[in-house]
């Protein structure tokens, strides 16, 4: 290969796109078998006396939900006090400042709260998922659930799916109030609209439909963020680089999902 | 002490033309070996003999590319998913990290599997769990962090979560590595006592010569995939193969050089140096 010659780059190109279409396939089949997985045995478990732990589930939620609050709150009122400033910035040109209302409330609720939720929470635990469950294989403690009988799948993953299914729509439906609550202050000292009007004028142009739109993405977001964690995780090989390599790896391609699949759910949805 | 030479127990693990792959390298080549209850049965070998693959086997973590294993009588591969359940709840293994869950306490470790498949009040989980420690050495402990011990007691840890359910067989994964020569001393007698106090089977892979000889009622050695030798550890040592006796003697072997094979490695060419051990 000194001298690379044009037909075998060519070739090798379209080697490469062929093995990277066949790993994106490899991993797109991962994840449909670990949802699969994740459903059965939180159906089936109990009968093979292999539950889902509810206190497993409780501490998860506390993990990824509860200990997120604070940075969560902080970015979605800054969120929220920058769609107010740069709406009346930019409605200023048309005289329209009084209208920020309507712009704010449905970028909010369908829009930034989902997506900044579900970023922060891929950065918070999408890569904690993945460097605990990596830690966990290299330290072989994957094969000591398995050899004590224990499935690695319903003692580790499903309580982590299914916390993080609850607490980012919940966590974004706090994004959403706490964001339009931002909003309305700073409306009220550049605008002097007091809180109870902005409120109002929200309650008017929002609908249960938005509302849903951004909670169901959030929903969304969450499996991701779980499924897309763990499987980075379950995948290290190599000791602590390739756990680093997979924390990265995991935050990218939670990122990717979550802002792809918000397009998709937002080009599907208002179809 | 040499159960199996006096009668012939039962064998609790039978294993049957044995053969596995890494991707296209083939690891063990049609093994066969029994286990027999109460005995300690030794595996040796050098690095990249295989033993690790085949314990990992025997612990029904692998699934074979063909052949048979049977524990306790049972077709490890052949059960439905509840019976291997049921069947791993009689295995107990000691990782050689010792594989503590680095979230938990050391009691906490040790009562997972009683947590786990038993419906037993806390009270009692606690009072097993300190019995298992004390038959480690480690009574007083429970309440320490894994990373709070030192190695020695980690696998000392380990062992206790491995034998809080009594299996019927307990694998040890090199238990002398990185140890030193005292502490591995200790854990020799530790396996004397658990197969003689609870009449154990027990298993275990090593590569340290003295310990091998101090425990071993049977062994077996690998050599690339293959069994090269399957007795008591006088009939290893009266052995007249040259491998083994390169083995017990530490010296280590003359591979013979292909010149062919050596150039290939040498120019890097992949696809001819596939199925080269690592």
């Amino acid at each position: 290969m000194a001298k690379g010659n044009k037909a075998s780059s060519t070739a090798s190109l379209f080697g490469r796109i062929g093995q990277g279409t066949v790993a994106f396939m490899e991993e797109l089949g991962r994840h449909g078998v670990l949802v699969a997985e994740s459903v059965y045995w939180l159906l089936a478990g109990p009968r093979m006396n292999q539950p889902v732990r509810m206190g497993a589930v409780i501490a998860e939620m506390m993990e990824i939900g509860v200990r997120a609050i604070g940075i969560i709150g902080i970015m979605a009122a800054a969120i929220g006090a920058m769609l107010a400033i740069q709406g009346i910035y930019s409605l200023k040109i048309f005289g329209a400042e009084g209208h920020v209302v309507v712009g704010v409330a449905f970028s909010m609720v369908r829009e930034f709260a989902p997506l900044i939720t579900g970023i922060l929470v891929a950065g918070r635990s999408g890569s904690a998922l993945s460097a605990k469950l990596g830690t966990m294989k290299i330290n072989q403690e994957i094969d000591a659930l398995e050899v004590m009988g224990i499935n690695p799948v319903r003692f580790l993953v499903v309580p982590s799916v299914l916390a993080s299914l609850v607490m980012v729509p919940v966590l974004t439906f706090m994004s959403m109030a706490l964001g339009l609550w931002a909003a309305a202050l700073y409306v009220n000292t550049a605008l002097g609209m007091s809180l109870a009007a902005f409120m109002d004028q929200t309650f008017d142009v929002l609908s249960v439909d938005d509302l849903l739109h951004g909670i169901g993405k959030a929903a969304i977001f969450g499996v991701l963020i779980a499924l897309i964690g763990v499987i980075n995780g379950f995948l290290v090989k190599g000791g602590a680089e390739g756990v680093g390599k997979a924390t990265t790896r995991s935050v990218v391609q939670c990122i990717s999902a979550i802002v792809v699949t918000d397009m998709l759910f937002a080009l599907v949805a208002t179809w | 002490m040499n159960a199996s030479a006096q009668s012939s127990p039962p064998a609790v693990i039978e294993v049957r033309d044995l053969v596995t792959h890494y991707g296209t390298r083939q690891i063990l080549n049609g093994v066969s070996v029994d286990i027999v209850q109460g005995e300690i049965m030794v595996i040796m070998g050098g690095s990249g003999s295989g033993k690790s693959t085949f314990l990992r086997h025997l612990m029904a973590l692998q699934r074979p590319t063909s052949g048979t294993i049977k524990i306790l009588g049972q077709d490890v591969w052949g059960l439905p998913q509840k019976g291997l359940f049921e069947l791993r709840k009689k295995l107990g293994v000691a990782f050689q990290g010792g594989a503590l869950f680095s979230s938990m306490t050391v009691g906490e470790n040790i009562m997972l599997p009683l947590f786990e498949h038993t419906k037993l009040d806390r009270k009692t989980m606690e009072i097993m769990a300190r019995m298992k420690l004390e038959v480690v050495d480690l009574s007083g402990f429970e309440d320490l962090m894994p990373s709070e011990l030192s190695g020695g007691m980690i696998k000392r840890a380990a062992v206790a979560r491995a034998i809080i359910m009594d299996p019927r067989i307990l694998f040890f994964d090199e238990p002398s590595a990185g140890l030193d020569p005292v502490v591995s001393k200790q854990l020799d007698e530790m396996i004397l006592r658990l197969r003689d106090a609870m009449g154990m089977t027990i298993c275990v892979v090593t590569h340290e010569l003295e310990s091998a000889f101090t425990i071993a009622d049977r062994m077996t050695v690998l050599d690339r995939g293959d069994i090269l030798f399957v007795g008591t550890p006088d009939e290893l040592r009266a052995s007249k193969s040259e491998r083994i006796q390169n083995l017990l003697n530490r010296r280590s072997e003359e591979a013979e050089i292909d010149a062919d094979e050596y150039l290939r490695r040498l120019t890097g060419d992949k696809e001819e140096a596939e199925g080269m051990p690592r």
